[in-house]
């Protein structure tokens, strides 16, 4: 146990004091916790920690295994990232929230039994929620809830497969599900599909990480949807039902992209077309193809949360979000840009980026194993990346129409977030192999071939020019789309309305009812009752009162007070009562 | 340094030096694809030339007006106020 710290309660426990540390002593300390996490990882050796029994079953706090590694390295680069953006914050409350969420996210990592998953799975959704609360206001908050909700439903769903897992299989622990399909493996996988963004339940993503904090959505891009792969790759490697929800989901993010006018909604979608990669190289599930989602998982987090980043400097500066009110911000931010366009270009998998050697991974796995629809499908959703994070967005945020709008370069600690993560995405893809090394399989995997090169550039640029000639089909609307959240919003106001219509007249009516017809009757009544009660039963009550009260006077009449008198009176009775006695009994 | 580069994308002025750079790099990255050792052929059109500009220019295409279709035609796309 002692050469083993766990990372993800290094940052639970070490929020506690946050509220209680002010300026820069806060400042250092958050950059400590990541810095400490990034090290216990570092020095972590392959094993099991913290085994021990729980109600009978058996619980293992930490596997560490080469797929943990690779997620709980980049999870603890990340947060370091992460904390660097956001530490500007004067409020606790934010800070506090991302730890915890990175916490249990690293929880979810690490955890060997289905147990302990469901409870950091659980605490993700709750702490990553409070960073859509945070931002605060009307949408913020209902978006909040609607992501609470659905996060909450999938946990149940989730909680109740791992139950009849458990049942079925007799055991807790957590790894490769090879039992033959049950309703428990279905009931995890579809929990572990929803936190991963698989359409139809990706709309949760979309929907909130556009409400967060601009620091919250860094944070968000990077954690939930990659530890759901995390948990695919563990559980599920293989699924022919994953390989095409990928490829779907590859596409989808896309095509909805084109349609987005809101600058971090239009991320939030690549963030499913990216993920579609990731989750149809785990249905391939060939050693190639596990390796290529998981590098691909490092590399997304980096540039992914780069891009959100970018975006959320600009919102942070002028106060805005949409594409058509936003344009010519590159005179003032130049920097921003820069570095902007450096996960860009990540993530549309250009050479020497770090996209280039994680995506085609992926695709080579895919035709390798002779998947050629595949193949096709997802080199089609790189050409849609590169048209929507690479042109459409920074075109029309950066550059486009000028709307003189009062801009500068974000705080300090902003842009060097930004540096530290552009740094890594060219790092890695100029040296490959550092990240190759920490996968869970041998790679033997080239992606700087002369043919890759050409064929990436190929597609990119000429991408690049249908943009140029269809520039004026892409200029963004001011509309919103309608997503699978369509469902329960509008199944929720039908709810409502039939609460607050059919429901409540129902009610009306009812109560109507009784006021016209019920309340008049019992009125009635009462009164026939008061009469009856009056005249018939009060006479027969006040007739007897009045006999016995005048059966009384007479009776008092006879007192007279005087002893010998009652005794002769008594003499008299008991005669009479001998009398009766032995003449009627007799 | 960073500056000017960003400039040179931003500014009106560069217009025409931007755009005949683009268009040479389109050329050099087709006539590259053309000359380049072919390792990888699998697929059809892992042996074709060309192949991966053309299917970059016809995916591009492809999205950008099945999407706008899908927006504008099935009603994907709404009034901002949709939900409210």
């Amino acid at each position: 146990m002692s050469d083993f710290v766990h990372p993800g309660l290094l940052f639970i426990l070490g929020s506690l004091p946050i509220p209680f540390l002010k300026g820069s002593a806060r400042k250092a300390y958050l950059l400590l916790i990541p810095a400490l996490a990034i090290l216990a990882v570092l020095t972590m050796r392959p094993g099991s920690y913290g085994a021990a029994s729980f109600l009978g079953q058996d619980i293992l706090l930490a596997r560490v295994d080469k797929l943990s590694l690779v997620f709980a390295t980049v999870f603890s680069i990340m947060a370091l990232i992460g904390t660097v953006y956001a530490l500007h914050l004067t409020r606790a409350g934010q800070h506090v929230a991302a730890f915890v969420y990175v916490g249990s996210a690293l929880g979810v990592v690490f955890a060997g039994d289905y147990l302990t998953l469901y409870l950091f799975w659980e605490a993700m959704a709750f702490a990553s929620a409070y960073l859509v609360f945070a931002q605060g206001g009307g949408p913020a908050i209902r978006a909040g809830f609607r992501y609470l909700m659905v996060h909450v439903t999938g946990g149940l769903v989730l909680f109740g497969g791992i139950i009849l897992h458990g049942l079925g299989t007799g055991s807790m622990l957590f790894g490769p599900i090879e039992s033959a399909a049950s309703a428990g493996t279905y009931l995890i996988l579809a929990g572990f599909l929803l936190n991963a963004a698989v359409p139809p339940l990706n709309a949760w993503l979309t929907d909130a990480y556009p409400e967060a904090t601009v620091t919250g959505a860094v944070f968000m891009s990077a954690f939930t949807t990659k530890t759901a792969v995390y948990v695919l790759a563990r559980a599920f490697p293989g699924t022919e039902l994953l390989v095409w929800l990928g490829t779907i989901m590859a596409i989808y993010g896309v095509i909805y992209a084109v349609l987005e006018n809101d600058c971090r909604r239009l991320l939030a979608y690549h963030i499913v077309s990216q993920v579609g990669y990731m989750v149809a190289g785990i249905g391939i599930g060939t050693e190639m193809a596990v390796n290529g989602a998981a590098s691909h998982a490092f590399a997304h987090i980096l540039y992914k949360a780069l891009l959100f980043m970018g975006a959320g400097a600009v919102i942070q500066v002028t106060g805005r979000r949409k594409l058509t009110e936003l344009g010519g911000l590159y005179k003032a931010m130049p920097l921003t840009v820069a570095l902007y366009m450096v996960g860009a270009l990540a993530i549309s998998a250009f050479p020497f980026f770090s996209g280039f050697v994680t995506k085609s991974m992926v695709i080579a796995a895919a035709g390798q194993d002779h998947r050629a629809l595949v193949m096709l499908a997802l080199t089609m959703a790189s050409s849609g990346t590169f048209l929507h994070t690479g042109l459409k967005l920074p075109y029309y945020m950066f550059f486009g129409t000028d709307r003189k709008l009062e801009a500068r370069e974000p705080p300090r600690n902003m842009l060097v977030a930004m540096g530290m993560a552009a740094v890594l995405c060219i790092g890695i893809g100029v040296f490959p192999q550092p990240l190759y090394a920490l996968l869970p399989y041998p790679v033997d995997f080239q992606p700087y071939t002369g043919q890759h090169v050409t064929e990436s550039l190929g597609l990119l640029m000429f991408t690049a020019l249908g943009f140029v000639l269809f520039l004026k089909a892409l200029d963004p609307e001011n509309t919103i789309s309608l997503d699978t959240d369509w469902f329960y919003r509008k199944g929720a106001r039908a709810f409502m309305w039939l609460a607050q219509r059919p429901l409540a007249r129902y009610e009306q009516a009812v109560s109507s009812v009784s006021e016209t017809v019920v309340l008049p009757f019992l009125h009635g009544a009462a009164r026939t009752g008061l009469r009856i009660d009056l005249s018939g039963v009060d006479g027969v009550v006040n007739g007897v009162a009045r006999s016995i009260l005048r059966g009384g006077a007479t009776l008092r009449r006879l007192q007279t007070g005087v002893v010998t008198q009652y005794a002769l009176a008594m003499i008299a009775g008991v005669i009479a009562a001998v009398v009766v006695f032995t003449v009627v009994w007799r | 340094m960073i500056r000017r580069i960003v400039d040179f994308f931003g500014d009106e002025a560069h217009a025409r030096q931007r755009r005949r750079l683009f268009y040479l790099v389109l050329v050099l990255v087709v006539i590259a694809d053309f000359v380049v050792p072919r390792e990888s052929t699998d697929y059809l059109w892992e042996r074709l030339p060309g192949w991966s500009a053309a299917y970059g220019f016809f995916s591009c295409v492809v999205l950008i007006f099945v999407s706008k279709f899908l927006g504008h035609r099935a009603g994907l796309m709404r009034r901002e106020d949709y939900y409210e």
